[in-house]
């Protein structure tokens, strides 16, 4: 005789379930989409972690040499600045009055959105030109311009994807307060490099 | 919000639009049953480049002199060695390739959480494999070793470095597309009912290793783009001449690839965990431990890098620190072990193939724990550093570990994977051969590093040459063993019986299935098991057709 | 009648831990020691092997056993015991290796300072650079006397200095206080050397098996290694971190000689003077 404990539990509604399942078991399932996007930005803020750790680290230990410029003009950074975390309140903006079902109002917060998004890069370009160092004039130069390079493809980037949302959300019925994936997305990406901006801004220019 | 997909069209509808006879397995499937066997597969063929590189490797070491591939191309091979084993073979086999196949029955699911990105993580693999090694044929490899220190990696050949950082890029990303998958579908997709710890430990291994791949793999990633830089803008991150600092690569770069060591171990101690109750037809020995034990190594992990680099730019502090910490790892590591142990005694052991490849595992990961131990002590590998020490080491762990772990995991779901059982006899003798091969091959090498000889050298003192002959035919048998393992996965598809559903009697979902299982995993609905280790007999039953005499008057 | 398994145990657990010592007493795995740190660090690798050889000989008992005394006979379709865990065992097996790990940690730090790896790499004099965290900091000459890793000099000893520097594919020794140069390092017994080490192209390592000591030569990071020698004879000194091609070629010697030896290369080798 054999004996085995049982283990394997089905119960009476999962019985009934597949009895009357006629689509051989498939099932409505949660949309994990940002759950998922949550996580990649936890990655891709890692790899930001990794170059404010070398950045950090190269501040404290390796000397530059006599009459690199390391000292950076705070004015237009700092207007970029406040320009890229209000619009982090634009696109919320946007968000509210999509739920609100007003989609005339939502897509021009979302085109206000990009257009500032888009003065944030030309801010970055205007000061790049202006810089008295280059890419490889020294460790400070190298790891400024990398920086805020990597920082800079991520908001060329969402700034495309703001405006590719704006484009879709002309679709009439495209969005509606409750199927937003990509407008949701969007929003979380766009916080999230406002929040990298930030700390990135901290240790570069003012520390 | 959940979202309704369209209702799952029956299989013959599929033909339309997917192959669904063998050609699938070169197809954009969805099915994670075919990507995690496209992973398996895949991650096979490189292994065998792989394994063709090390036989160069060892052929060279065979005699004390440089004589069989020039110096360059030497370094060229033990670069292409290490990288492919690491990210084109372990962490795709045992993350992507098990991982695929079991994470969706485990939390009873039809698939994974993200089908789409997942086949996107598996076609990666294969392009990027491809650049890898095509770079050796197109104006050389990358020759700064799997680590590609700076200054060296800037000196030598730059196209080869930048085939490999980008190839390893291509990889990495790979890897992390998986982890997120693997996150979302264990944390967010198992049934309802089915609680964390009721989970086969499987999962646990598989959330604590992605946890580790989403956190440190970027780290790897930034590091290489600002490596490239070096050598492509000219930049100086991480050259002294113009200001940069190599111990920070180290730092960044050992910060992701310690815990690669456990993303390649940790699923490996997942697969042993299932393997060994149901072959031992006993219960997993302290379940909630091992769960503890699980989440303790991967928090330990990512606090232990710099002692990879205890002989380095590293100040006594550092070293002491990271001495300590490394050592508190053994602790978690330990008591999965003595829980194994304590899974298989008083149980009914099966000597398969899949319980004999987990006993190996068990001795000789046990072994390279302890030649581990003693590297993490600052003092001890001060004179073993970078020397055929840390070589024998890390193989131990890889090898004998992980590997065998692989190879205990194919025979062991090889019913399930084809609905055919597999030959013993060959499963038997590829144990035999692939244990004395390798304990010959990496044995001696921790007395070599002890004794003088340090590690990515083509030449060495005449008087290694006996123990390095000895590590040479070791290879070689290592090498022979896989004609008998590869007669016995391919031919058994024809030749082998049918094995049925359950042919191990086990309880975990993926066996509560057809052997292949359908697309849909189960026809009808997902069974929920609360107990995957629910084995266990009442003491004192005896099995009338086996049971002597003695039996039924001993105390047992 | 059967003996009780406490006894089994017992006698398993003493024949292990005596084969641990055979392990360790018995066993000629390393080179010769010829540095005073040498027998230090023989001394932890003793202690190594024997817990090592205890672990392994006991976890190989033990599951040889079970394969053998707890094999599943044939057509046998019945389950083991439905043991799920057992808290005082995994107690046990818990807090033993806490404590061993523990052990070997703290252990491990006493030989490490014995070997003189505790001792402050800059001495007194040189700036603390982590005062300087808030503000950028530009080279002075203090930068190029840092000393970024290694093992410095312990005691008040009379120190021989040697400048070292590795280059592709090859060590060069300096004398700074008797101006000589040299492709072989030479040392006396009982003398504390003190080598700073600098590297001109990619990452070196200074290693010689018979001292038990390396450290990594880093292109821009000065770094040290210390050590007293105390016997004499010809030893080799082999890179040990990947350099190139040639990095299996990369060696050296360093001779130790009695100090009236070593006097007498030094004047033989010393640049002439003018009388």
């Amino acid at each position: 005789m054999t004996s085995t404990r049982p283990a394997v539990a089905v119960s009476s509604t999962e019985i009934e379930h597949a009895a009357n399942d006629h689509n051989s078991g498939h099932a409505e399932h949660p949309d994990l989409r940002m759950f998922g996007l949550a996580t990649f930005l936890v990655a891709d803020g890692m790899t930001f972690a990794g170059f404010f750790a070398a950045y950090l680290t190269f501040r404290a230990v390796n000397p530059l040499p006599e009459g690199a410029i390391y000292e950076l003009e705070l004015l237009l950074p700092t207007i970029n600045t406040a320009v890229l975390i209000a619009s982090s309140f634009t696109f919320h903006r946007a968000t509210k009055e999509l739920m609100k079902g007003a989609m005339g109002a939502c897509r021009g917060w979302l085109l206000t959105t990009a257009l500032m998004g888009i003065a944030f890069l030309a801010g970055q370009m205007y000061e790049y030109f202006h810089l008295p160092f280059g890419l490889t004039d020294n460790l400070f130069a190298s790891t400024f311009y990398a920086l805020t390079g990597f920082h800079g493809l991520h908001v060329t980037l969402g700034a495309l994807m703001i405006l590719i949302v704006w484009a879709q959300a002309s679709q009439p019925g495209y969005f509606t307060p409750e199927k937003h994936f990509g407008i949701e997305a969007v929003e979380l990406y766009w916080h999230f490099v406002d929040v990298i901006w930030v700390i990135l801004f901290g240790i570069l220019y003012l520390l | 919000m959940t979202i309704a997909l369209p209702p799952l069209q029956s299989p013959e509808a599929h033909e339309s639009l997917q192959p669904t006879n063998w050609l699938r397995y070169f197809s954009f499937s969805l099915d994670h049953k075919v990507i995690g066997l496209q992973y398996i597969v895949c991650g096979f063929l490189f292994y065998f480049v792989g394994g063709a590189l090390a036989g160069v490797i060892r052929t060279e070491l065979a005699t004390p002199i440089s004589d069989f591939v020039t110096r360059e191309t030497y370094n060229q091979v033990l670069t292409l060695h290490g990288t492919i084993m690491i990210f084109l073979w372990i962490v795709p086999v045992v993350n992507g390739g098990f991982g695929n196949y079991l994470i969706p029955f485990y939390v009873g699911a039809r698939d994974m959480a993200f089908p789409r990105l997942n086949a996107v993580a598996f076609w990666m693999i294969p392009p990027a494999g491809l650049l890898l090694i095509s770079s050796y044929f197109i104006g050389g490899a990358a020759q700064s070793g799997w680590t590609a220190y700076p200054p060296l990696s800037l000196t030598t050949p730059a196209m080869g470095q930048i085939i490999w950082i980008v190839s390893v890029l291509l990889l990495g990303g790979s890897s992390i597309f998986g982890g997120i998958n693997f996150i979302a579908t264990i944390l967010k997709f198992r049934q309802p009912g089915l609680k964390l710890l009721q989970m086969p430990m499987y999962c646990w291994a598989m959330l604590g290793t992605s946890i580790l791949v989403v956190l440190s793999t970027p780290v790897l990633a930034g590091t290489l783009i600002l490596l490239s830089m070096d050598i492509v803008a000219h930049t100086g991150f991480f050259n002294p001449s113009q200001g940069g600092n190599v111990v920070v690569y180290q730092h960044l770069f050992w910060f992701y690839s310690h815990p690669a060591v456990y993303i390649m171990v940790l699923p490996a101690f997942g697969l042993v965990s299932e393997i060994l109750p149901i072959h031992a037809r006993k219960p997993l020995f302290g379940y909630v431990t091992m769960v503890y034990s699980i989440l303790a190594i991967v928090v330990l992990g990512l606090v232990v890098w710099a002692h990879h680099m205890f002989t380095s730019g590293t100040p006594p502090w550092m070293r002491l620190f990271f001495t300590i910490a490394t050592a508190f790892i053994a602790v978690p590591t330990g008591i999965k072990f003595f829980n194994w142990i304590a899974t298989i005694w008083q149980g009914r052991i099966a000597l398969n193939s899949a319980m004999l490849f987990s006993c190996a595992f068990i001795l000789q990961f046990v072994f390279g724990g302890i030649t581990g131990v003693a590297l993490a002590q600052v003092p001890f590998d001060v004179h073993v550093h970078d020397t055929y020490f840390v070589v024998a080491h890390f193989h131990y762990i890889v090898y004998g570990g992980t590997v065998f772990v692989i190879f205990a995991s194919i025979y062991h779901w090889y019913p399930k994977f084809t609905g055919r059982m597999h030959n013993e006899h060959l499963g038997r003798l590829h144990l035999v051969l692939t244990v004395i091969g390798f304990n010959l091959c990496f044995g001696p090498q921790h007395w070599l590093g002890l004794n003088g000889m340090p590690r990515r050298v083509a030449e060495y003192d005449p008087q290694f040459t006996f123990m390095n002959q000895l590590s040479s035919v070791g290879a070689l048998l290592m090498a022979i063993s896989t004609i008998p393992f590869l007669i016995n996965v391919i031919g058994s598809i024809w030749w082998g019986a049918e094995a049925g559903d359950n042919p191990w009697r086990a309880l975990t979902p993926e066996w509560l299935t057809s052997s292949p299982p359908p697309v849909e995993n189960w026809k009808g609905a997902a069974p929920l098991v609360h107990e995957p280790y629910g084995y266990g007999t009442e003491p004192g039953l005896v099995d009338l057709k086996v049971a002597t005499g003695s039996d039924l008057w001993r105390n047992s | 009648m059967r003996i009780p398994s406490a006894i089994i145990t017992s006698v398993a657990g003493m024949l292990l831990v005596l084969a641990g010592f055979w392990a360790a007493n018995y066993s000629d795995l390393l080179p010769e020691s010829a540095s005073l740190n040498a027998p230090v660090y023989d001394e932890l690798f003793k202690v190594l092997l024997a817990i090592g050889t205890v672990l392994l000989l006991g976890m190989t008992g033990l599951v040889v056993y079970s394969l053998v005394r707890f094999r599943r006979k044939d057509g046998d379709t019945l389950d083991g015991p439905a043991i799920e865990g057992n808290l005082s065992l995994e107690l046990f097996w818990t807090v033993i290796p806490a404590v061993v790990v523990l052990f070997i940690g703290i252990y491990s730090y006493d030989i490490y300072d014995r070997m003189g790896g505790m001792a402050d790499l800059n001495g007194h004099e040189a700036m603390h650079p982590n005062e300087q965290l808030a503000s950028v900091r530009t080279s002075n000459q203090k930068d190029s006397e840092r000393i970024w890793g290694g093992i410095a000099p312990t005691g008040n000893a009379d120190v021989l200095p040697v400048e070292v520097t590795a280059l592709q594919f090859a060590f060069i020794f300096h004398y700074p206080k008797q101006n000589i140069t040299s492709g072989e390092l030479h040392v006396p017994t009982g003398q504390m050397v003190e080598l700073r080490m600098k590297a001109n192209d990619v990452i070196h390592a200074f290693w010689v098996p018979q001292f038990r000591i390396k450290q990594d030569i880093i292109p821009g990071q000065t770094t040290m290694l210390s050590f007293t020698a105390t016997k004499t004879g010809d030893y080799p000194i082999v890179c040990a971190e990947l350099c190139g091609p040639y990095h299996g070629g990369m060696r050296s010697h360093v001779v130790v000689q009695d100090p009236g030896g070593f006097d007498a290369w030094i004047e033989k080798n010393s640049p002439p003077t003018l009388s």
